[in-house]
């Protein structure tokens, strides 16, 4: 091996997605092409920035910054070793899969990276890398403030909940501060199942540091001493992160019995959800943390009053946490220049289904959805025109193509009847039936309800019924308007978002796409 | 009333070991229920009675918690657990194609075990590979861009390795 030469970095990820396409092989090529070589490279095994398209993206540092190669099969890294790619010579930038600078990659260059600023840069599990990218700048400065003083900043930065119900943390953060305790808890809502999303995986797989330096801050803030991450079971590699990375936090002294030296105490456990949907709602999640079935908890108390044990608890999203760290480091003021009316800051929105370029796309609020699928997406991967775009998750409206300008905003969603939920854009092409989609709504919700209150548990198999007679060209007119009625009763009557919301899907299907639902050829 | 299947001696020691071990941490239930499914592939109802008497709940509340979480089972499954995604990313690319593809090339529907005790079926709501659908996880494996053809092969590869192991 090279022992005194100056050792140039190559970059192969590491994420779920990336090695479900392959990047552990690629990986293993590079390894052994550096050592029967005898290569000044080392191998570097980053996260994933997120241009999924272009997985397994190898990148190669230089003096220019970094370039990358993609998508590299093995057939294409052979044709790279061949052409003696870490030389960076006319044969390898002259090949199909030369993507030039990483940074300057359009789909890169016009994101405002903030929460995902070392996605994919660093190596997920090296503390000094993180560092080096600004890590623990956040927590330094919070030591340095009161408890009131963070809170102040969140509520500052403008910072609403990321996973769906956009509730302003900062005011979150000051209940949990305001109640007398003995014991409070900070639990993070990592139980990211909404078709479509993936930000909260990316950022625990890639830079699972920030998620615990943002509990962390999350802690000395409410006077919290214990912090979960409450994963869903699908999550095996982000869990494995998790726990190594925690692990080296102790090591070093950000996680113990003394925070940084500060002689504070903040401890994070990672616990394991078991497949059930209905435990990303809060209440739920608690419920399940606690040892229970899912079942929802009517509010109030308020989980910030009487959450997990019955303690006082702080319970946000892994996105919402991790955001934390860039406010507590750059302040309030600079995130919240970011976005528009009570949107501040940026979303990390996810490009998912049937898209030619998917990925991360991390935007400050207020760009219109349109400008994200054309800019971003780039058409569909089947070449076939859009016909209906899923927003927000399964609980989330379908949108057709004259509402595709809605802003990219809380409140501009909320008006077109849709939600932003956790940022999850799922496209379809013209060979979607819309009748199908709104049957599966209503399904997916008989089959994750709690069972806890009657709209959802019961409102749910009859919806499916109801639209089994419509299919089938059963008085259609007449259960249509049963169909109304019935999601009139499930979002008015429902004890949370889950038959709250299955209304959105059904009923944007119904309303959106009428066609799909008066079939002449079935009647 | 039901009659449960006796543990063996080894299947009792591992059950009473994670349950002493694990017991007293808070919320415990969940954590108890992984490890034993993770050492015993399910979860017995024989257990039920171990686990219950070590946490003070009543069998009924531990078999509740049980039913209610779709990951945990209370039979063995095959060899190999076959995940199909069937959320909505996974539907904009053709996994009700895939669904019904991989129902009839095992012969067997959700919930079930091939009858060479190789294959269970299970559907899967997202695994967080939206960017690359359609997805199905094979034991812990994720796998991405999955149509019939590529499905018929991860089949094969599966029972190929078995046959190297045996």
């Amino acid at each position: 091996m090279a022992n005194n030469r100056a050792l140039s970095k190559v970059f192969v990820p590491s994420d779920t997605t990336a090695i479900s396409l392959g990047s552990d092989d690629i990986a293993a090529r590079m390894a052994t092409t550096i050592s029967q070589q005898d290569l000044a490279l080392q191998l570097v095994r980053n996260g994933s920035r997120g241009l999924y398209w272009l997985e397994p993206m190898l990148e190669l540092e230089t003096e220019a910054g970094r370039v990358a190669f993609g998508p590299v099969t093995a057939e294409t890294f052979a044709d790279l070793v061949a052409a003696e790619f870490w030389v960076l010579g006319e044969q390898a930038t002259a090949h199909p899969s030369y993507l030039g600078l990483t940074e300057e990659i359009d789909f890169l260059k016009k994101q405002q990276r903030l929460t995902f600023e070392r996605v994919g840069v660093i190596d997920p599990l090296s503390i000094n890398d993180y560092q080096q990218q600004g890590g623990f700048e956040g927590l330094q400065k919070s030591l340095a403030l009161s408890a009131q003083g963070i809170v102040d900043e969140v509520k500052g930065s403008g910072l609403r909940g990321r996973g769906g119900a956009a509730f302003p943390a900062g005011i979150k953060w000051q209940t949990v501060l305001d109640t007398q305790a003995e014991q409070k808890y900070i639990v993070c809502n990592a139980d990211e199942g909404d078709s479509g999303t993936y930000a909260d995986r990316m950022l625990m797989e890639s830079d699972p540091f920030c998620l615990i330096e943002g509990m962390t801050i999350a802690g000395l803030a409410v006077a919290a001493t214990c912090g979960y991450i409450y994963l869903r079971e699908e999550y095996r590699l982000s869990q494995q992160r998790l726990e190594a990375a925690i692990a080296i936090a102790e090591q070093t002294g950000f996680l113990g019995e003394d925070v940084a030296g500060s002689g504070r105490r903040f401890s994070i456990t990672v616990r394991l959800g078991a497949g059930a949907y209905i435990c990303g709602e809060e209440t739920a999640l608690l419920e399940s943390l606690e040892g229970k079935r899912g079942m929802v908890r009517p509010k109030p108390p308020l989980p910030a009053i009487e959450g997990l044990f019955k303690q006082p608890t702080v319970i946000n999203n892994v996105i919402t946490l991790a955001s934390v760290p860039i406010i507590l480091a750059k302040g309030g003021a600079f995130y919240q220049d970011f976005g528009m009316g009570r949107s501040r800051g940026s979303l990390p929105l996810q490009l998912a289904g049937n898209l030619k370029q998917t990925g991360l796309v991390e935007l400050a609020f207020g760009v219109s959805l349109d400008i994200v699928l054309q800019q971003f997406g780039g058409g569909t991967r089947t070449g076939r025109p859009m016909k209906a775009v899923q927003v927000g998750g399964p609980l989330g409206a379908y949108l057709a193509e004259g509402q595709w300008q809605t802003l990219l905003d809380y409140e501009a969603f909320a008006s077109a009847g849709a939600v932003l939920g956790h940022g999850g854009i799922v496209v379809f092409d013209d060979s979607v039936d819309m009748l199908e989609q709104a049957r599966f709504s209503m399904e997916f919700c008989a089959i994750e309800s709690c069972g806890k209150c009657t709209p959802c548990r019961i409102g749910s198999t009859r919806g499916v019924e109801v639209i089994d007679k419509i299919k089938a060209g059963k008085d259609r007119q007449k259960n249509l308007e049963l169909l109304t009625d019935l999601c009139d009763t499930l979002e008015h009557g429902s004890l949370c978002a889950m038959g709250g919301m299955t209304p959105f899907p059904v009923m944007s299907a119904v309303n959106y796409f009428p066609d799909d639902f008066n079939r002449s050829d079935e009647t | 009333m039901t009659t449960f299947i006796n543990l063996s001696t080894e299947q009792t020691e591992d059950v009473t070991g994670i349950v002493s071990a694990m017991q007293d941490k808070p919320g415990a239930l969940l954590p108890i229920l992984h490890a034993i499914q993770d050492q015993l592939g399910y979860i017995p109802d024989a257990a039920v009675a171990t686990i219950a008497g070590g946490l003070q709940l009543s069998r009924a509340e531990v078999h509740g918690v049980i039913s209610f979480y779709h990951f945990f089972r209370s039979k063995p499954v095959g060899n190999h657990v076959v995940q199909i995604c069937r959320a909505e990313s996974c539907q904009a690319m053709g996994s009700r194609r895939l669904e019904a593809h991989a129902k009839s090339q095992l012969n067997i529907d959700y919930h079930q075990t091939t009858a060479d005790g190789e294959i269970t079926l299970e559907p899967v709501y997202c695994l967080g590979n939206c960017a690359c659908s359609p997805s199905l996880r094979i034991n812990q494996a994720v796998h991405s861009h999955v149509d019939e053809q590529q499905f018929d092969q991860l089949i094969a590869e599966l029972l190929t390795q078995t046959l190297e192991v045996q």
